[in-house]
């Protein structure tokens, strides 16, 4: 038999893993890529076969509601992962002062990320809301205020609403990360920059913080992929409204795909925020290999 | 004035007092050594005059300040690390020109400075690199030139060698003699190398259980070791220590072994007296073969059980009323084990130290 011929026996072992990922990853790709060049819709499946080139693509030049998401998504990820790094470094500092208690700390942080983000958006969206929600009774009870806060329908509060609640969620990511680093850093520099002359302050800024920075670029890596490809916490908590107000990316695809039924065009705006996703994965990751290179690979 | 004073300084960890109330005057422009076994006390010692530790009970004063309750930044001294502790992000350049840097001192002032380190260490090549890419020994350098660009009242350094290979670590220990030379500035020094204590101190400060044993010159701590401990601690190959008793007028080793009590030590020990004899390697060499030659000695056979060749000279293991000692033989012939020598101990250069007391029959 040919086939037990020794050199096709790599081939024979890697075949599992080439259809997992042709099928899984390839065959999607292409086949989504194939249809942003077709003016298919869902109701219409005959559409598909229609090819109008990048008629599709031509069309999002146009398309102020998808450039306003677009927009909008930078500064959701901009706002949400800063707020994130800075919350999740102080905690970070936090923990890493206390002699007592760490690893259980760590693990009640992680409690945030363990809850589906649909279930957070729900929680979120019941605390936010104007009548009910638990956040305006207090404000009330305490006579801060004695109108209805309107959090999830006035157009900067809903954002503001939609990040604190990513933020809640997210922030024990950077957190964590942080302290791995934390943890990591050898102490000597330490010293030796507090015997050099600095303040505790200076010695943060500018020996504890360059090292810790590989791991918060580790984060920002993983969280921007995360961030850009919102979905679920602002479909339950605004649905995109009030007037797609919080329309971000994924939410307005969703609705250009699902509701209106129109997924070359819907696929044709996923191509064009991927290559978002992208640019932001490829800034931090080159901002990762900058801060590692003096590290010697201890990060 | 880079004077260092140590009054009855005591470190405690909760109820565990590891360092027990010394007392230390270090001059000014003085490289003191500070020497021990591991967990004496001397590196802890180190870190509380840097600032880096509490001081528990007593006081530290760095040029005539009191400095107990001051951080470290404010007080003007420069410390070398065991790990180098170099800052891994800055380049060369960066990490001698930081601590001037933060003390907001003039470009050109540091640059200065920086350049003028660079050329006493021999780094002027490598200012550009990380300390990544640096070996072990020119790390060990940028350490030392961030300690002197900026012109400190003292030096610290705290075993600053230990993570070279042997034949570096020779090299570096000239090195910081010829620093000290040059950068005339107070040094303290710590290490747990005797040899390193010898060649560099001015003074030599044996650490023990978080207690001084006893301060003095390499020759003073060599030659006049107040109690067993130092005796034993201070030179390679250490003291001989022999139990034995003052019968006589003779140290009594058994039966068939008795040598003369040295006459500088008569006067110190009494009759029936429980002793401990101290005899260098170097004090107990064949006849003809030593170099002490000369002066008050006695002669004794042993038989050699082993000879290590060292070339100029060669370490022969014996006996003295069977416990095992060293003794030397300069401009070495060859040696066979089994081979009966007749040994000459230089009785000036010995000690004789109370056995109960551990301390020199000359002190107690």
């Amino acid at each position: 038999m040919r086939w037990r011929a020794e050199k096709h026996t790599p081939y024979l072992l890697l075949s599992p893993a080439i259809l997992t990922i042709l099928f899984v990853v390839a065959v999607p790709l292409v086949f989504s890529l194939y249809t942003s060049l077709t003016p298919y819709r869902l109701t219409k499946p005959d559409s598909i076969n229609q090819f109008i080139g990048l008629r599709n693509y031509e069309r999002l030049l146009d398309d102020t509601k998808f450039w306003w998401a677009f927009g909008r998504t930078i500064l959701f990820l901009t706002i949400a992962l800063n707020l994130e790094f800075l919350l999740g470094l102080g905690i970070a500092l936090l923990i890493n002062r206390i002699t007592w208690g760490q690893r259980t700390l760590r693990t009640i942080m992680m409690f945030p990320m363990m809850f589906s983000p649909i279930l957070v958006g729900f929680q979120f969206k019941f605390i936010f809301n104007d009548n009910i929600g638990i956040l305006n009774n207090a404000l009330q009870s305490l006579g801060l205020t004695d109108g209805a806060i309107p959090w999830l329908v006035e157009r900067d509060l809903a954002m503001f609403s939609i990040i604190f609640a990513e933020v809640w969620m997210s922030t024990s990511v950077f957190a964590i990360l942080l302290l791995a680093g934390l943890f990591a850093m050898p102490k000597d520099p330490l010293e030796a920059a507090k015997v050099d002359g600095c303040t505790p302050w200076q010695v943060f800024r500018h020996i504890t913080l360059p090292f810790i920075m590989p791991f918060a670029y580790i984060a920002m890596t993983i969280r921007s992929l995360d961030v850009a490809r919102a979905y679920d916490i602002v479909d339950v908590m605004t649905g995109g409204g009030p007037a797609g107000r919080t329309e971000l990316l994924w939410t307005l695809i969703a609705r250009v795909g699902y509701d209106n039924a129109k997924m070359g065009q819907a696929n044709a705006m996923a191509y064009v925020s991927t290559i978002l996703s992208i640019l932001f994965t490829w800034y931090f990751f080159t901002k990762l290999v900058a801060a590692r290179r003096y590290m010697g690979g201890a990060a | 004035m880079g004077n260092i004073t140590l009054n009855k300084v005591v470190k405690a960890y909760g109820k565990l007092e590891v360092v027990h109330g010394i007392d230390l005057d270090i001059a000014h422009n003085e490289f003191v050594v500070l020497v021990g076994p591991s967990g004496c006390g001397k590196s802890t010692t180190l870190r509380m005059i840097a600032g880096l530790e509490d001081i528990s009970g007593g006081e530290i004063h760095i040029a005539n300040e009191l400095v107990n309750d001051l951080p470290p930044r404010k007080r003007n001294i420069s410390m070398v690390f065991q790990n180098y502790a170099l800052y891994p992000h800055m380049s060369v350049r960066e990490n001698l020109g930081f601590g001037l840097k933060i003390a907001k001192q003039p470009q050109n002032v540091i640059d200065q400075r920086v350049n003028e380190a660079a050329e006493i260490l021999g780094l002027s090549s490598l200012m550009e690199r990380t300390p990544a890419e640096l070996s072990g020994g020119q790390r060990q350098r940028v350490a030392m030139g961030r300690a002197i660009v900026r012109h400190p009242e003292a030096f610290l350094f705290d075993e600053p060698l230990s993570n070279l290979d042997a034949k570096l670590r020779v090299q570096m220990r000239t090195e910081i003699k010829k620093l000290h030379q040059k950068v005339k500035t107070t040094v303290v020094y710590v290490t747990h190398d005797q040899v390193e204590a010898m060649t560099l101190a001015d003074r030599i400060v044996v650490m023990k259980d978080g207690y001084i044993e006893q301060v003095g010159t390499p020759m003073e701590v060599f030659n006049h070791p107040v109690n067993t401990f130092v005796a034993s601690f201070i030179g390679s190959p250490p003291m001989n220590l022999l139990p034995a008793l003052i019968v006589s007028g003779a140290i009594w080793f058994d039966e068939n072994t008795s040598i003369p009590v040295p006459s500088r030590l008569a006067p110190h020990v009494t009759e029936g007296q429980e002793v401990i004899f101290g005899l260098r390697p170097d004090d107990l060499t064949p006849e003809g073969h030593g170099i002490h030659d000369s002066g008050e000695g006695t002669f004794l056979e042993l038989k050699i059980d082993l000879a290590e060749l060292l070339g100029t000279e060669t370490v022969l293991y014996t006996q003295i009323a069977g416990s095992e000692v060293q003794g030397k033989m300069f401009v070495p012939r060859d040696v066979t084990p089994g081979e009966v020598l007749k040994f000459r101990i230089a009785l000036e250069k010995t000690h004789l130290f109370d056995a109960k007391t551990k301390k020199s029959v000359r002190i107690s």
